[in-house]
């Protein structure tokens, strides 16, 4: 009895999740022509497509490039600066901790215009390396949060120690300290990665041809020619994989890197 | 924990992440502040006019309505979703292969890009094509979201809570999984009920992985665009338009950027204000502990 929510839960998770690979699987004429729970007429067409097309295969790999430079940059800026947050007394150390969270509440609406005039201004525009540091606007300060509350967790008296036998301060940092919070660094990781991924406003907005992303290319198609359902289905079921491949590497790490972070 | 020293070298470390986050929010939001008090005629002339879009934007019928749908929708998902993910999560087995299936299965729709989920659902509720359309109408029910206000909002909210009761699931199970086996063997021997055990040991346990929940959902839930951009493009007629569709719709397909500039920053104050509120709450908390 006491697994029964869990359980429907779940299902109610699956279903439409369900519904999406099986029509993946089915040629359009069955999607609209008729109602079926298990494809019919089995196809692999809607695939073949998507990985013959460059158009459909680059918006994967143009998604997969910004993603994994945004991580990256969040990650590396981020971990001293949740260090001097979790360790260090400064100036105006609070209202700086609270300044960086209110980007993370800023509306991308808000952001869209202004971004692409910054990014052309520059000559970023449809480069990936402007949707990186554009995702930094929310993924910078959330990296912040979890390392803090990571880092917060491990003892002071490490560093001492460390200092004491003639450590300075990078080599314990890179040498010591990283390799101990290690499952924080997996858990920002996985964030920054999770929230750059899904994120679409944005990324369009920066991006024409060169860096589009896949979920900006499914938006077009499905305006311009008609409704290719099984292509869309196909797209969509594919976009599953990255973050199901992400979190169940980390899946041990997500229950205890809430428990000990602050997020 | 140990109190922190005073060392103003933190500066330095958090320099980049300063520098980083300051060329993309405060340079934007100079720029829309600029816009703002600005009337423009095209060929990049400009007028100061200092606060006319504020009082047009508040004084907006449109705006109004489109707040109070927000309010609305963010009230309604965070009713359902907090309760719904802290049961879900009391019921969740502790220890065993199934947590890390459950988990993996549960983190899932947090990893669909958005617009996906969007068009999923736009899909999936059809009433002629889709699974939930057919069932629904199925069961005798009239059920055609393209066309009834009511129907749209229900699938909208259904896809919300879809889409991110797990982030509340898996927060509420981790500040559970931080309470030792002990407390609840003495528990046991004191003969506590369990509605005993929820209140007073796992809800005390839960409590600041909670705010930090409803924190997230609130501004997340307020921010929301693409989703019910896809899902019912803010249809039909204005009846699922929230504040960043209307926006959107205002700055980039009227391209009145005035107003629409005055509209991000009333937003902005708004979420800002709220969150705010969250977050005394949220350390007034840990101070007492």
């Amino acid at each position: 009895m006491r697994r029964a929510l869990p359980t429907l839960y779940i299902l109610f998770l699956m279903l439409p999740i369900y519904w999406l690979v099986t029509m993946s699987f089915k040629p359009t004429t069955e999607i609209l022509g008729s109602f079926t729970l298990w494809p019919q007429a089995f196809t692999l067409e809607n695939y073949a497509k998507i990985f013959t097309d460059p158009t459909w295969y680059n918006g994967y790999v143009n998604s997969l490039i910004y993603v994994v430079i945004n991580t990256v940059i969040s990650v590396v800026v981020a971990l001293p600066a949740a260090y001097a947050f979790s360790r260090y007394r400064f100036l105006g150390d609070k209202h700086l901790f609270f300044w960086l969270l209110t980007n993370r509440m800023a509306p991308a609406a808000v952001f869209a215009l202004p971004f692409f005039e910054l990014y052309s201004a520059v000559g970023l525009f449809d480069t990936h390396i402007a949707v990186a540091l554009a995702h930094c606007l929310f993924n910078i300060p959330l990296a912040v949060w979890i390392l803090e509350g990571f880092m917060s967790s491990v003892p002071k008296q490490l560093d001492e120690t460390a200092y004491l036998d003639g450590y300075s301060f990078w080599r314990f940092f890179l040498r010591i300290f990283v390799p101990t919070i290690a499952a924080g660094i997996g858990v920002a990781a996985f964030f920054c990665f999770m929230f750059s991924w899904v994120e679409l406003l944005l990324a369009k907005t920066l991006t024409s041809v060169a860096a589009k992303p896949i979920a900006a290319t499914m938006t077009r198609t499905a305006s311009s020619s008609g409704y290719e359902l099984g292509l869309l289905a196909a797209a969509g079921t594919l976009t599953f994989i990255p973050g199901a491949v992400v979190i169940y590497f980390v899946r041990n790490y997500i229950a205890k890197g809430f428990a000990l972070g602050r997020v | 924990m140990d109190a922190k020293t005073e060392n103003q070298r933190g500066w330095l470390y958090v320099l980049p992440v300063v520098v980083l986050v300051a060329c993309n929010a405060v340079i934007p939001l100079m720029a829309v502040v600029n816009y703002s008090v600005q009337e423009t005629f095209g060929n990049n002339v400009f007028f100061f006019e200092g606060v006319k879009w504020f009082q047009q934007v508040l004084h907006s019928e449109r705006f109004h309505a489109a707040l109070l749908r927000q309010l609305a929708f963010t009230g309604i998902i965070l009713v359902i979703e907090v309760p719904l993910g802290v049961a879900i999560a009391l019921a969740m087995p502790r220890r065993g292969p199934w947590v890390s299936v459950c988990l993996v299965l549960m983190a899932l729709p947090l990893l669909i890009p958005w617009n996906v989920v969007g068009a999923m659902w736009n899909i999936f509720a059809l009433p002629d094509i889709g699974m939930l359309g057919r069932l629904l109408n199925g069961l005798g029910l009239n059920y055609n979201y393209t066309q009834q206000p009511f129907s749209a909002w229900a699938t909208l909210i259904a896809m919300d809570v879809w889409h991110w009761t797990s982030l509340v699931v898996l927060l509420a199970y981790a500040g559970l999984s931080s309470i030792p086996d002990a407390y609840y063997q003495a528990a046991k021997i004191d003969g506590a009920s369990s509605w005993a055990v929820f209140r007073y040991i796992q809800l005390p346990k839960m409590k600041r992985v909670l705010t930090i929940a409803v924190l997230l959902r609130f501004m997340d839930s307020f921010n929301i665009y693409t989703e019910p951009f896809v899902l019912t493009g803010g249809g039909p007629g204005n009846s699922t338009t929230l504040l960043s569709i209307d926006l959107v719709k205002i700055a980039l397909g009227q391209f009145d950027l005035g107003p629409a500039a005055a509209m991000s920053i009333i937003y902005f104050l708004i979420i800002l204000a709220l969150s705010w509120i969250f977050y005394t709450v949220m350390t007034r908390g840990e101070g007492q502990s």
